[in-house]
């Protein structure tokens, strides 16, 4: 074994100012939604009358409850086009149009909003469809999908594939050998792009602002319109339960990849 | 035949949904937006004259071709507003980008050193803030940039400013905004690369006589030039095209033109003009686009 690569002061430094860069803002937003004043910045106390204040707001639980439906429907869409746009990629070898799948895949992923909502938006227009919950959904779906492909195909990446491979040979059939055997060893990867593809869906503001019509605003949508008129403290306690939330997901999903492991299984990669 | 070659024919059957969906809701409407860029502004619901209608036949195709208009393209060209929109974007997007270069490349390359345990950590620490809410981390920016906000407070506290200072509304608040946003992007990419080095090159250069300096530059940095292009390519594609940062975080009297488009589209409710500032957009970023798209299928490649 080679020798352990010491970590310098200047190693330490980085990895510990990086940690504070990211999590000092969090937990500030995350103190002050306890704070008791009406100005934001004044400490007057801990208190829970900004929570108070967002379960009487119907408008803003509307809009959660629409988020919430638009996130559950599209990642779970999201997650069965994208485990087979994986399957496709990893395992179907060359087929016809292979480059222009891969890249309908990648290009959405760093495309900009405002773009990929915009022809979006245009398609519904001209397909005369109703906008709302269902043009939410198929534009989360679209974006989220991609996601979930890059997860779960580079878990199909790392697999054994001898494991398939035996079950073939000893008389499965691939449909039957892919159910078996490849899908219960992805599915941590699957379930992760499941819930990466459902916060990603709770937290877009841009393609929800195109797609949607009128009356159905998303959680995003309604707290951009709050926070362009300036900092609430009822705003500050929403993003705390919305990163609550999801921080309550991320742990049980940890949760969930570190009791398959103890199957026997590796962890998703992401 | 191979087992695994029995496994190719239903792996290929299951591209058609996503090969349809994608088509459908990524590719054709990509061709809405063209065609409705070569359209007349009209006030009316939708707010444009469509060029072509099908059901006419072929006598009012001609028609339409006639029609068409390249005026909205001509628009973007000749009013400084567009222009000077683009050119600010790829501004900001280039520097951003190197500023999360600088900071994200020291953090992987410590991240990378650490023991496998803590690596899996660490990880984890990054990947979380790209879970929570992006609207919520700029919100969280707005707290404390704020006029009497925690920034001000402290500043004041120590007198290093004998006034408030103003941050909001300001490239400094969104360059901040866009570093503190897409940090993760630069630090995954760069991590996975200088994971995957091989400890022993670094330990050779060493041994051979090269100094840490040398050994950084020479070995390690050139070896891990395939995740700065996934982290560049990853911010500045995106950051272009960005709104919603600029939008809360920078002042009103420069745009981005995410921003220009956002408003031709919701303010001024001009459905042609915010198409063809799609399209020039996307022309900018085909380049960049097809270099992201090699490097992700080369990546591909590599793993199967």
């Amino acid at each position: 074994m080679s020798a352990r690569r010491r970590l310098s002061r200047f190693n330490i430094a980085s990895l510990a100012l990086g940690a504070a860069f990211l999590y000092l803002p969090i937990l500030i937003l995350v103190v002050y939604s306890f704070n008791a004043s009406r100005l934001v910045t004044v400490w007057g106390g801990w208190s829970l009358r900004w929570y108070e204040e967002f379960f009487n707001d119907h408008a803003m639980i509307e809009a959660a409850w629409m988020s919430m439906r638009v996130a559950v429907a599209s990642a779970s869409i999201a997650t069965l086009i994208g485990t087979l746009a994986a399957v496709a990629l990893s395992r179907g070898e060359s087929f016809k149009g292979r480059t222009l799948f891969s890249g309908m895949l990648y290009a959405p992923l760093v495309m900009p909003e405002v773009i990929t909502g915009l022809s979006l938006l245009l398609l519904f227009v001209a397909l005369n469809a109703e906008r709302g919950f269902w043009t939410v959904t198929i534009a989360h779906t679209t974006l989220t999908m991609c996601f979930v492909a890059v997860v779960v195909q580079s878990r199909l990446a790392s697999l054994d594939r001898s494991l398939e491979e035996a079950a073939m040979d000893l008389g499965c059939d691939p449909v039957r050998a892919f159910v078996m055997v490849t899908l219960p060893l992805i599915g941590p990867a699957i379930a992760a792009g499941w819930m990466l593809a459902f916060t990603l869906s709770l937290d877009d503001l841009v393609i929800a602002s195109f797609t949607t019509g009128p009356g159905s605003a998303t959680l995003p949508i309604r707290i951009y319109s709050e926070v362009r008129l300036g900092v609430k403290p009822e705003i500050n306690a929403i993003c705390t339960m919305v990163i609550g939330f999801i921080a309550v997901v991320i742990v049980s999903a940890s949760v969930a990849s570190k009791l398959s492991s103890a199957r026997g299984e590796s962890a998703a990669p992401l | 035949m191979s087992a695994s070659s029995i496994f190719t024919r239903p792996a290929r059957l299951a591209a058609i949904a996503p090969y349809v969906w994608m088509v459908l809701f990524f590719l054709v409407p990509f061709a809405f937006v063209l065609k409705i860029s070569l359209s007349q502004t009209a006030i009316s619901q939708p707010p444009y004259t469509p060029v072509f209608d099908l059901g006419a036949g072929f006598a009012s195709l001609e028609a339409a071709l006639a029609a068409l208009s390249s005026d909205n393209f001509h628009l973007l060209f000749s009013d400084d507003l567009y222009v000077l929109s683009y050119l600010r974007s790829l501004v900001v997007a280039a520097v951003s980008t190197s500023i999360l270069l600088l900071i994200g490349y020291p953090i992987a390359y410590g991240m990378a050193r650490l023991p496998k345990r803590w690596q899996a950590i660490a990880m984890m620490l990054v990947i979380v803030p790209f879970w929570t809410s992006f609207l919520i981390r700029i919100y969280a920016w707005i707290n404390i940039l704020q006029h009497d906000g925690l920034l001000n407070q402290i500043l004041l506290a120590l007198h290093l400013v004998s006034s408030p200072v103003v941050w909001l509304s300001t490239d400094t608040a969104m360059y901040l905004g866009i570093v503190y946003s897409y940090l993760p992007f630069m630090i995954l990419p760069l991590y996975a690369t200088l994971t995957k080095l091989e400890p022993a090159l670094e330990e050779a250069a060493a041994d051979l006589g090269a100094s840490p300096r040398e050994v950084f530059w020479l070995v390690t940095f050139p070896l891990s030039l395939p995740g700065v292009g996934a982290g560049v390519l990853l911010c500045f594609i995106p950051i272009v095209g960005e709104f919603v940062i600029p939008d809360l975080l920078a002042g009103s009297d420069a745009l981005m033109i995410g921003q220009t488009l956002w408003l031709e589209f919701f303010t001024n409710k001009d459905w042609p003009v915010a198409s063809a500032t799609a399209i020039v957009l996307l022309a900018l970023l085909l380049l960049p686009l097809v270099l992201y798209d090699r490097l992700q299928r080369r990546q591909l490649e590599a793993a199967r």
